[in-house]
């Protein structure tokens, strides 16, 4: 494995966690508000959220490309916010992390929500905890099990993307080339080895990923 | 002291239309059957749902045209039906949940005094699964008890439970009533809880208040539009008076006399309440001597009205002062020529002490 390699892996790490944290952030209201509104726009704004789970990950490259690019509303706006241009940066590829892990990351949660019922919520309100207070110390803690799945699945999502990445970020080693795009470059080099030593580790990565997810499910239940 | 409470619900199917002004002290029973809107109000009451009205605890307005108070800032207590422990604490925490919360100036209900009051002193290390029914309900109302709340709301609290765990409970509310200076508002369909527990009752029908008053002056209205059924029936308060040993028995004195029942060992002047069931009693016009009967009581017909079916009337009678109400047919009636004013013998089959 050369340098380019580790320091493949360490990105891909960082933008995994990164996405991860940023996800929660995100994910988390607009969970809870899936999963307690009644109005109308719930079924339209649900099933955006959900698009990257059936569109195929370039062509939400390609318009995030066009969007974040010189030319794109966004582009315009971080450019006079002085953030410069986000394709072809590591934090261009945070962005579209974001968007394409979100539904791995709002179902779990959502569905926590769901599961938990209104009455807890009511019982903590009849005990004087306002609506942060009462979130943070019942919602959450009876929501871990999702928060832990969703988790698990948008870092896991995030480490194996390619197509998101490759349209929005190139393969810029040290500043976009993650392990997905590395193992696609020895491929092209037809440098079998370490080809293989990343997409073992990664198959190895994932198994181990889906075992521990497996096992605290086992352990949730008894 | 009172609980001013006026809404108007209207949900196209199920419309609540109510205008309250109730005891600020005691256990009021909003009673009523499935559907008549009791939950709801209860509801309305905590701010867990809303709808145009008033509401005013103790002197302060929780709702009104232009403000309405969040459910964590009333001053309130709520037991739901099912326990509703929060499963990720400890009995514990979950009894300090609302403790907590409340500022130490205004807690005045004590941590031990509850624990003592509802027998969980042996419980707090144990998470809400490794608690059984009954356990997990008294540790809820501990749970609410201890945010020191002006008023009491609990919604069925025993349905969810089966009759030995009612059991089990019971005796604990009643402490509450008795010991606690906390208004409870107690929602039930049941009439044995509601006879035993209530001072005040509430009767709810289709969303309004059909009837509202004292325990025992409305139980013997007869025009009650609830359906008691089987279960229609006085209940009177009484004190136990002389015990008569070689019998097992011991009087019960309420304001028309005195009732013989089994003696299971209270003392001598213990309040209780008695309940008397209207299909228990009978009445004749003369004091019969070779009957199995031991309570029998001259009173006077002060009011005679139909009953669900046709052949039944409910006659009630004054003993002294205390109302009776006894079932029998309309042909009997006639037979005797019952009418209101009339003297006559009331023979008690069966009298319940409860609490």
């Amino acid at each position: 494995m050369t340098h380019d390699d580790f320091i493949a892996i360490w990105l891909t790490l960082k933008l995994a966690g990164v996405t991860t944290a940023v996800l929660l952030l995100i994910a988390t209201p607009i969970a809870w508000w899936l999963a307690h509104t009644r109005s109308i726009w719930k079924s339209p704004l649900g099933a955006l959220v959900n698009l990257p789970l059936v569109m195929p990950p370039t062509v939400l490259g390609f318009y995030l490309l066009l969007a974040l690019g010189p030319q794109g509303p966004v582009g315009h706006f971080t450019e006079s916010l002085g953030l410069g241009r986000l394709p072809f940066t590591f934090w261009g590829l945070v962005v579209g992390s974001v968007l394409f892990s979100m539904p791995f990351a709002v179902q779990p949660i959502q569905n926590a929500f769901e599961a938990m019922g209104p009455r807890p919520m009511e019982v903590a309100a009849t005990l004087r905890a306002g609506f942060l207070d009462r979130f943070l110390s019942v919602a959450l803690p009876l929501a871990r099990p999702g928060f832990l799945t969703a988790v698990v699945l948008a870092f896991s999502h995030t480490v194996g993307e390619f197509g998101v990445v490759l349209m929005l970020g190139g393969n810029i080693p040290g500043e976009t080339q993650v392990l997905s795009i590395a193992i696609y470059n020895h491929v092209e080099m037809q440098e079998y080895g370490p080809a293989h030593w990343l997409a073992g580790g990664m198959a190895a990565f994932s198994f181990v990923v889906l075992l521990s997810l497996n096992l605290l499910a086992r352990r949730r239940e008894t | 002291m009172s609980i001013r409470a006026r809404f108007q619900l209207d949900r196209g199917e199920f419309r609540l239309d109510v205008d309250l002004d109730l005891p600020g002290r005691g256990v009021t029973a909003l009673f009523g059957p499935s559907g008549s809107g009791k939950t709801t109000l209860l509801r309305l009451i905590a701010g867990l749902e809303r709808a145009p009205g008033y509401l005013e605890v103790n002197g302060e307005v929780w709702q009104d045209e232009t403000h309405f108070l969040p459910t964590h800032r009333r001053s309130l207590g709520y037991v739901f039906q099912e326990a509703s422990l929060f499963p990720h604490l400890s009995a514990q925490r979950n009894l300090e949940y609302g403790m907590k919360r409340v500022p130490a100036a205004q807690r005045r209900v004590d941590l031990d005094r509850v624990l003592d009051l509802l027998g969980i002193g042996h419980l707090l290390e144990r998470k809400p699964d490794r608690l059984s029914g009954g356990e997990r309900q008294r540790v809820a109302i501990g749970r609410a008890l201890l945010t020191s709340p002006r008023v009491l709301l609990m919604d069925e609290p025993l349905s969810a439970l089966d009759l030995a765990r009612k059991q089990e409970i019971l005796p604990y509310l009643e402490r509450l009533h008795d010991e606690l200076d906390i208004p409870i508002l107690y929602v039930s369909h049941a009439p044995d809880e509601v006879a035993r527990l209530a001072d005040h009752i509430v009767a709810l029908d289709n969303g309004r208040a059909v009837a509202e008053g004292p325990l025992a002056a409305t139980l013997a209205r007869l025009d009650l539009p609830i359906r008691l059924g089987e279960d229609v029936g006085v209940v009177l308060d009484a004190v136990i008076g002389e015990h008569d040993e070689a019998w097992h028995l011991v009087r019960a004195d309420f304001a028309g006399g005195g009732l013989w029942v089994r003696d299971n060992g209270l003392p001598s002047g213990h309040h209780v309440r008695v309940r008397i069931l209207a299909r228990d009693v009978s009445l004749s016009l003369s004091h019969q001597e070779d009957t199995s009967i031991q309570n029998l009581l001259q009173g006077c017909v002060s009011q005679i009205a139909d009953d669900n079916h046709p052949a039944l009337v409910l006659v009630r009678v004054h003993v002294g002062e205390a109302p009776i109400v006894a079932r029998l047919t309309k042909r009997s009636a006639s037979t005797l020529g019952l009418v209101p004013g009339k003297a006559v013998w009331v023979q008690i089959k069966a009298v319940a002490l409860i609490g």
